[in-house]
């Protein structure tokens, strides 16, 4: 079942990829959205049908490689089935979103259904390799995405640097993976074996390397503080369903790692060195919540405030690895929140995403200045736009309050300073939105000069509104009733802490 | 089931309202005002009935919801109050304009008032209290063509959420100190130093909700708001939240050793303070606004000290107060187009209705008896002087301030109008030159209550209260003290009404009280100003070094891959190329002796033989 999941859109792909490329450009793109929907409708199932509180679930284990100790393993848990869910909602918003898209439209729904099924297989790998496969392909297909269908020469050069650096993060964590492959008896690739196994359990300055090599490269792609300055010009550069993507998904994959790799097979190293990622964490919230309120570009002021978001997450599971004067509670509610964070961001971020690709589309500028009163013409663009700031500013209704709710709460007890510099940054989040919106949604009516006059501001249409607000409305339905998010995370998140306390 | 009833009708029908936007214009007002009188009568049923609920919400805490006697009488009074509002609103707030937003979120911002103050614990108090904050952003920026107006939201929510940040903290140090249910009656339990940590948060987020020193200022700018946003934010809702935090949590500020001084003073110097402030005024909005802080304070100084049922009473009276005294400057504001007070000379004999309600309004914040925030303002000074004979003298100088800030006001709407007309009129807005019945009707029983509260005073009446709110043996006035705040508030009053119009403040008063003691101007200037410059060092920080050293490796390695192309180029190069000419040159040594001729042959082989026989030789 998961396999159909992870490889349908791929093989979708492929049978595209032979159709003739002179065959009608929406062609292509409704049948992404079809494939999309199919595969978001598969998750559905295996989430209604997945046991919480059972472990693994819907496994695969063939062998692969089984002279290197690689193995084709994949299942989902609490802590991945979220984030599975959130690749096929979010890329099926990007589908809905792309149904105008005119740039090779073949190509294009090729390279996202690929990603489609890159992303997916990282979240589902209970294998090293696997994961580390999946981990490289997502790079190099969104390092097509940006090039190919960006905006103008900076694209290709903001590509590069994305390609480069995120490329360089992972053959640091090939090194941490090789590392651990070495350490255990017998030889293995296999995430839930070595979890058994613990293989550096009491191995200090070994497993220290390990484990920076792991985090640093999770961190280049999470981004944290300092490794973050590729994400800007990736962003501002990309089209607005990369972006979405690139936050929503590939982001994910490093403060996943962190979850499903780094914690439970280096459990000692984690709370040896906690304290390191508990004071990156909130410094990316600040720092990146600052940077973003001196942005005068929408799209780089939002790739700041992923920064500050990542940067709770990383806070809170940095502070699961502090036992002492904290209890099982309060680590698991941390736990939980930077998971549910996780889903949360991917939600909001992507909807911001999209809604300043509308932006880019009627005026060709994300400079917040250039503009003003657009909710005179476009009262749908400008409510969506405040809806979605408030949800990232972590209003309750929405997700994200959930989210950084229970990392803060989860955290004090662990190190008071640090979370303290981190709920500081909810009101840096809580003005620089509040300063973006009025000046580009209030007041009167001005667009860029590149506008030509008496064009106007259209409001959003229905293709763009059915890709916003259904990524909006889930974030509200996790806002308001959480439990069917929570009992799913819980159990998982519980385990995890168990795993690094032992 | 009833209290998720009365929690999500105002939530859901709001957002309902909210989010259809301009299809549910023409019915948002009939609506808002029906769903709105359902809450009240589901909430008078709540109060009877006092029901509880709870639901999973995170690990270890329940979402719990409660109506007890201090949230009854919340849940009623903010309920009340807001169905008097919506019906005022629904004249205000005009055809033309965005009314299903207007109902919509002025019903979720209620509701998000009733989540407070039901709330049994601190995670769904702090989302009730959130969603609060926010919801004011979009009120008083409803007018958004207006930027200033949208910009006094922002205000009004970073502030707020700045002190906010109190509660995030405090749940953080419930968890840590092993509260971890969250339950508000579990936090005064608390070991310190989370006992300290809880406390200072809770404080902090009371404090900057109810816009006390020193967070004031962001009231004076919610005054860009509607008036029905005025009226509703100053009264039950809001900065009300703040008191009411300090009023339920009364035993942590109790088990904390200083929650109780710091608050009781910071919410008597508000009193004193803001009064002054409000005397100074003159827009009578902004009036009302100073009115609001320096009252709240007498509700905050009551939680300090320990007279909850007299603070409880003091919120109820000041809302219906204040709710009235609002309305009514709404509807002079709607009718002639200004709120100043120097232009509402005559307003009152203009439309006699409003000002004969004003006016029992005014006399009622005056603290004249018999009226309700004469008899509820007396507990909160017995209450005060049980505790400290400091307090209760700042107390009593802002009751006598207060006097002179209400019938300051309630002297210039009764003075003759110009004979030419008001050059000032319709400079604010167009005016209508008439208040309509639905403006009118609220004002009715919102006057009624300001006045017949008073019989708060009456000691069976007390006593009912203070049973209700589970409180008990709270002091009550001595007879001195109820007959000297009564003659110092009439003293004052005949002085007002004598000086209004004569007597001139000095300037430097009037510029600092005026502009409420420069507070916004320092907090651009400590926090707003620095925070932004920081932001920009920083951004330029992240571009210059962070990418700067990024750009500076990437160019290095590209710099030393040029160095070893060459080197690498040369070096492996010049081997192959070296051993390719050593062996051309050893060839051509080689070939030199090949001559072909048989002669010199014959002497190399001979010379070769020398050698071997001299090596021989030599070695054997």
């Amino acid at each position: 079942m998961l396999s159909l999941i992870v490889f349908w859109p791929a093989a979708a792909a492929l049978a595209l990829a032979v159709l003739p490329s002179r065959l009608p450009g929406k062609w292509f793109l409704r049948a992404w959205v079809a494939i999309s929907a199919v595969d978001l409708a598969l998750v559905i199932a295996v989430w209604v049908a997945y046991n919480p509180h059972g472990g693994f679930g819907f496994t695969e284990n063939l062998r692969w490689i089984p002279s290197a100790g690689v193995g084709y393993h994949v299942g989902v848990d609490g802590l991945s089935l979220p984030l599975v869910a959130l690749t096929s909602v979010l890329f099926l918003a990007c589908a809905v979103y792309s149904l105008r898209e005119t740039r090779r439209p073949r190509t294009y729904v090729c390279l996202f259904l690929g990603l489609e099924t890159v992303c997916i297989g990282l979240f589902v790998a209970l294998d090293l390799i696997v994961f580390f496969v999946f981990f490289d392909l997502s790079i190099v297909g969104m390092y097509f995405v940006i090039a190919g269908w960006g905006h103008g020469p900076a694209a290709r050069a903001a590509a590069l640097k994305f390609f480069l650096y995120t490329f360089v993060g992972s053959l640091a964590l090939l090194l941490g993976f090789i590392g651990l492959y070495l350490a255990a008896t017998p030889h293995t690739f296999d995430i839930v074996a070595l979890i058994r196994a613990n293989p550096l359990a009491g191995r200090g300055a070994y497993a220290g390397a390990v484990l920076a090599a792991i985090g640093v490269g999770l961190a280049i792609k999470t981004p944290t503080v300092p490794f973050h300055t590729w994400l800007p010009p990736a962003h501002t550069d990309a089209p607005a369903t990369g972006s979405a993507i690139l936050a929503g998904v590939l982001l994910k994959m490093g403060t996943y790692g962190f979850v499903r790799i780094a914690m439970p097979l280096l459990p000692d190293a984690w709370r040896r060195y906690a304290l390191v990622f508990i004071i990156v964490g909130a410094l990316s919230a600040v720092y990146g919540a600052l940077v973003a309120l001196a942005q005068p570009n929408l799209k780089r002021m939002i790739a700041y405030t992923s920064v500050n978001h990542m940067g709770y997450v990383i806070l809170g599971v940095g502070a699961a690895g502090v036992l002492a004067g904290t209890d099982a509670q309060a680590r698991s509610l941390a736990v939980t929140g930077a998971v549910t964070q996780m889903v949360s961001h991917g939600l909001i971020t992507g909807a911001l995403f999209l809604l300043s690709g509308t932006l880019w589309d009627r005026t060709g500028s994300y400079q917040i200045d250039a503009h003003s009163g657009l909710a005179g013409s476009a009262p749908a663009f400008a409510g969506l736009t405040a809806l979605a700031a408030f949800a990232s500013i972590g209003i309750p209704g929405f997700s994200g309050f959930v989210a950084e709710f229970q990392i803060f709460a989860g955290s004090l007890a662990s190190q008071v300073a640090a979370t303290t510099v981190a709920v500081l940054s909810i009101v840096i989040t809580a003005g620089l939105f509040l300063r973006a919106l009025q000046r580009m949604l209030v007041g009167p009516l001005r667009l860029p000069e590149t506008v030509p006059a008496g064009t106007g501001f259209a409001d959003l249409t229905v293709r763009e509104a059915v890709a916003v607000v259904p990524l909006l409305a889930v974030s509200a339905v996790i806002g308001v009733a959480p439990r069917w998010l929570l009992d799913v995370i819980e159990p998982a998140a519980r385990h995890l802490v168990g795993l690094v306390a032992r | 089931m009833l209290i998720w009833v009365l929690l999500g009708v105002p939530l859901a029908v709001g957002a309902g309202l909210a989010v259809c936007g301009q299809r549910t214009d023409r019915v948002a007002a009939p609506v808002g005002v029906a769903a709105a009188s359902v809450t009240l009568g589901l909430a008078v049923g709540a109060a009877v009935l006092r029901p509880s609920a709870s639901a999973p919400l995170f690990i270890g805490i329940r979402a719990g919801f409660a109506v007890d006697g201090l949230s009854a009488v919340l849940v009623v009074t903010v309920a009340a109050v807001t169905v008097a509002v919506l019906v005022f609103a629904a004249a205000d707030i005009g055809a033309g304009e965005a009314r299903s937003r207007f109902f919509g979120i002025m019903l979720v911002f209620a509701g998000a008032m009733v989540v407070t103050v039901t709330a049994t614990g601190l995670a769904v108090l702090l989302m009730g209290w959130e969603v609060m904050g926010a919801t004011s952003w979009a009120l008083i920026g409803f007018w958004w063509h207006d930027r200033r107006r949208v910009e006094a939201g922002t205000t009004a929510f970073v502030t707020t959420r700045a002190g906010d940040i109190g509660l995030y903290m405090a749940a953080g140090a419930a968890v840590a100190g092993g509260a971890g249910s969250l339950q508000l009656d579990a936090l005064p339990r608390l070991g310190s130093p989370w006992l300290d940590v809880v406390t200072a948060g809770v404080v902090a987020a009371a404090l900057g909700k109810s816009a006390q020193l020193p967070f004031s200022f962001w009231l004076s700018r919610a005054m860009e708001g509607p008036s029905p946003v005025s009226a509703l934010l100053h009264s039950a809702t809001m900065v009300a939240a703040g008191a009411y935090l300090l009023l339920r949590l009364h035993p942590l500020l109790a088990a904390s050793g200083w929650g109780q001084p710091v608050v009781a003073w910071v919410g008597a110097a508000t009193a004193v303070a803001l009064g002054l402030v409000a005397v100074a005024q003159r827009d009578l909005k902004q009036l009302l606004a100073a009115s609001t802080c320096a009252q709240i304070g007498f509700m905050v100084l009551a939680a300090g000290a320990g007279g909850v049922a007299a603070g409880t009473a003091q919120l109820v009276a000041h809302a219906a107060v204040k709710s009235l005294l609002f309305l009514a400057a709404g509807a002079w504001l709607s009718a002639l187009g200004t709120k100043q007070l120097a232009a509402l000379a005559g307003a009152g004999r203009r439309y006699r209705l409003v000002g004969v309600t004003f006016t029992a309004g005014v006399l009622a914040l005056a603290g004249i008896p018999p009226l309700s925030l004469w008899a509820t303002k007396d507990t909160v000074l017995a209450a005060a002087l049980a505790r400290d004979p400091g307090l209760y003298a700042a107390g009593l100088a802002a009751a006598v301030i207060s006097a002179v800030y209400s019938i300051r006001a309630a002297r210039l709407i009764w003075l003759p109008a110009p004979v030419e007309g008001n050059a000032a009129y319709d400079t604010e807005r167009p005016g209508t030159r008439r208040v309509g019945p639905l403006m009118a009707a609220p004002l009715v029983p919102l006057a009624a209550a300001a006045v017949g509260l008073g019989v708060y005073a009456l000691p069976a009446v007390t006593a009912a209260f203070e049973r209700t709110v589970a409180t008990r043996g709270e002091p009550g006035p001595p007879g001195w003290s109820l007959g000297l705040s009564a003659g110092l508030a009439f003293a004052a009053a005949a002085a007002t009404w004598r000086l209004t119009g004569r007597a001139r403040m000095p300037a430097a008063v009037t510029a600092t009280l005026g502009g409420w003691l420069g507070l916004e101007a320092a907090a651009h200037m400590v926090v707003v100003r620095p925070t932004l410059r920081a932001a920009g060092a920083l951004a330029r920080f992240d571009d210059d070094v962070v990418d700067g050293a990024v750009r500076r490796l990437a160019a290095a390695a590209v710099g030393s891959a040029g160095v070893a192309a060459r080197v690498g180029e040369v070096g492996v190069d010049d081997v192959v190329a070296g051993v390719a000419s050593g062996a051309r040159r050893l060839g051509r040594i080689a070939r030199r002796p090949q001559t072909g001729l048989v002669h010199q042959y014959y002497a190399q082989a001979a010379a070769v033989l020398v050698v071997l026989v001299a090596i021989m030789v030599l070695v054997g």
